[in-house]
């Protein structure tokens, strides 16, 4: 489907933790073409510093309202002028872009793996999967209960959640890969994941130990993000020689293209 | 207001040394792709021209990443020319290029003399292509890896070596990273040249303290946007103030003021390369704001207003 161009307006921005922020914007065009796992590149500021666009995981879209959630964590200069957007501000938007999730079939049964700010583009999968009538298990890992929250989002619509944190003051205390462990594959037909790279090579594992079908979203800095400046190269593999472009052949890619290293870089899903 | 200003159509149409272009404002290569990857956007026929993805004998993956990071008002990249080779631009994208009427522009790069004639070599009996940008920021192989255009002699040979395989207008893409940008000017003209294209990227770096390593994995990178601006401005103006040579002119170009101080320093027409990145259709919105320009200033053609800052 055609991406586009569409000066967007903020209905409202606001703080769900100490550094990650949910901002709901009014674009009734781009909105009609969001599909789960794609992302939006936003301008940060009309001037020219910082100059790029920021490329921001689609968190939600209500398309019969024409509204397009993002939950965003604020790690740099573009992120911390976007989290000063308020109501009725304009929001210069480019999109939808790249390769979203697969959509699963009616009534499949599925799971979700999340990890920190990464839950991001799962939870429109979520909807549009339970609109399938689809049966969506949401395993969510963070570093606290308060980031722990996002979780509610998920319930609302229908997923079955559970939880882990890093310092135990909600959910289960340890790693989201620990819940995954007690899954039982055969329950299942999909995995999603998203969130820092050692989580989703501990996913991406687990799913190819029990043959199972799954997407991981990965990312990567973008200029263009449309695949023509061939800045967010990614190496999918040490087999393939060559690169992917994140933007346009992702941000979503099979399980079975990728290759994750659980050394790699703690970096969670967000470019500042 | 003068009752006669709605009376004139100013002529946007440029010739860029034996490059025709419908308006005077172009895509930079490695900036745009092939054009078809901006499709959703425009109407890419409606551009000056679409100066294509750098390209080479062979394929090339290119660097690994991090390829790029932004800094102060601009951006490094170091892509390392990834790019399928010129058969494939010659079968799968000119063709798609053609059809739709673009002004297309090939970029062509190379590691040796040689390379760059076989490429241009290449393009013989192919429709469709209006002129050769050279990139020659290239390392020489044969020469322990000085870059072609940093050397005057090795400019020369490229450009006449190029010249001898095309009947194609060919302009070469001068880098800044030079002491002396004239000389390098005289050089590709000497050479054969029938236009210049100035600027390429400035060569610079950024530092991730946390790690203490540099950013990128090539180490170096090319910095673009808005913070080479005056860098390029000076060069163009250096260059056309010497000699009387067709010059396209860009460096962090970003609306149509920016591309007018460009071709009072003396640019003929404009490149917009980094700024597509943050207005995929920056290319025609300054092409519009030209126009309004010269209609404002009741100016017939282009022409009149190129060089107009350089005091003589």
């Amino acid at each position: 489907m055609m991406s586009g161009l569409e000066m967007g307006r903020v209905l409202d921005n606001h703080p769900v933790t100490r550094d990650w922020f949910v901002m709901d914007i009014a674009a009734p065009a781009t909105a009609q073409k969001c599909q789960p796992g794609q992302f939006l590149h936003i301008r940060p500021i009309p001037t020219y510093d910082p100059l790029l666009r920021r490329p921001l995981s689609i968190y939600d879209v209500l398309s019969a309202s024409g509204i397009i959630s993002l939950l965003y964590r604020v790690a740099g200069r573009g992120t911390s002028l976007l989290a000063k957007a308020e109501p009725e501000d304009n929001i210069d938007i480019m999109g939808p872009l790249g390769r979203g999730f697969t959509i699963p079939m009616e009534n499949e049964s599925i799971i979700l793996v999340g990890g920190g700010v990464g839950v991001a583009p799962l939870m429109y999968l979520a909807r549009v999967s339970l609109e399938r009538r689809c049966r969506v298990k949401l395993l969510l890992g963070a570093a606290n209960a308060t980031q722990l929250g996002a979780a509610k989002r998920f319930e609302r619509v229908g997923a079955q959640v559970k939880t882990a944190s890093l310092d135990g003051s909600a959910g289960r205390h340890g790693l989201v890969t620990d819940l995954l462990e007690e899954e039982n594959p055969s329950d299942y037909s999909r995995i999603y994941t998203c969130g820092p790279v050692p989580m989703m090579a501990r996913v991406s594992a687990w799913a190819k130990t029990h043959d199972m079908w799954g997407e991981v979203s990965l990312e990567e800095h973008m200029a263009c993000g449309v695949g023509a400046c061939l800045g967010c190269a990614c190496q999918l593999n040490a087999l393939q020689p060559g690169y992917a472009k994140v933007c346009k052949d992702g941000p979503v890619f099979n399980i079975d293209a990728v290759e994750l290293s659980p050394d790699q870089g703690g970096k969670e899903k967000c470019l500042e | 207001m003068n009752k006669n200003k709605n009376l004139i159509t100013p002529d946007l149409s440029v010739d860029l040394g034996g490059i025709k272009m419908k308006n005077p404002v172009a895509v930079a290569s490695g900036t745009f792709g092939y054009g078809r990857e901006y499709e959703d956007y425009m109407d890419i026929a409606a551009i000056g021209a679409v100066i294509v993805k750098g390209t080479t004998l062979e394929p090339r993956i290119g660097n690994p990443p991090p390829r790029i990071i932004e800094t102060p008002a601009g951006m490094l990249n170091a892509i390392g020319l990834e790019n399928p080779g010129i058969d494939v631009f010659l079968d799968q994208h000119l063709p798609y290029l053609r059809n739709k009427g673009v002004t297309v522009i090939a970029n062509l790069a190379g590691n040796s003399i040689e390379d760059y004639a076989a490429v241009t070599a290449k393009l013989k009996g192919h429709q469709g292509i209006a002129g050769i940008e050279l990139n020659i920021s290239c390392p020489n192989v044969k020469k322990g890896g000085l870059q072609f255009g940093t050397d005057p002699l090795m400019v020369k040979q490229v450009v006449q070596a190029v010249k001898k395989e095309t009947s194609l207008p060919v302009m070469p893409k001068l880098s800044p990273n030079v002491t002396n940008i004239v000389e390098i000017a005289w050089a590709a003209r000497e050479g054969g040249a029938d236009a210049l294209s100035m600027i390429n990227t400035l060569m610079g770096m950024a530092i991730d303290i946390d790690r203490r390593r540099p950013v990128l994995a090539n180490i170096f990178g090319g910095l673009s946007g808005p913070a080479i601006k005056p860098v390029a401005l000076r060069m163009i103006y250096q260059v056309r103030r010497e000699m009387d040579i067709p010059i396209l002119g860009g460096g962090g170009i970003m609306n149509a003021r920016d591309a007018l101080e460009f071709i009072m320093a003396g640019a003929s027409a404009v490149s917009v390369g980094t700024g597509n990145f943050v207005n995929p259709r920056a290319a025609l919105d300054i092409a519009r704001g030209i126009q309004e320009y010269l209609v404002e200033q009741e100016i017939n053609k282009i022409s009149e207003v190129v060089g107009a800052a350089i005091l003589r």
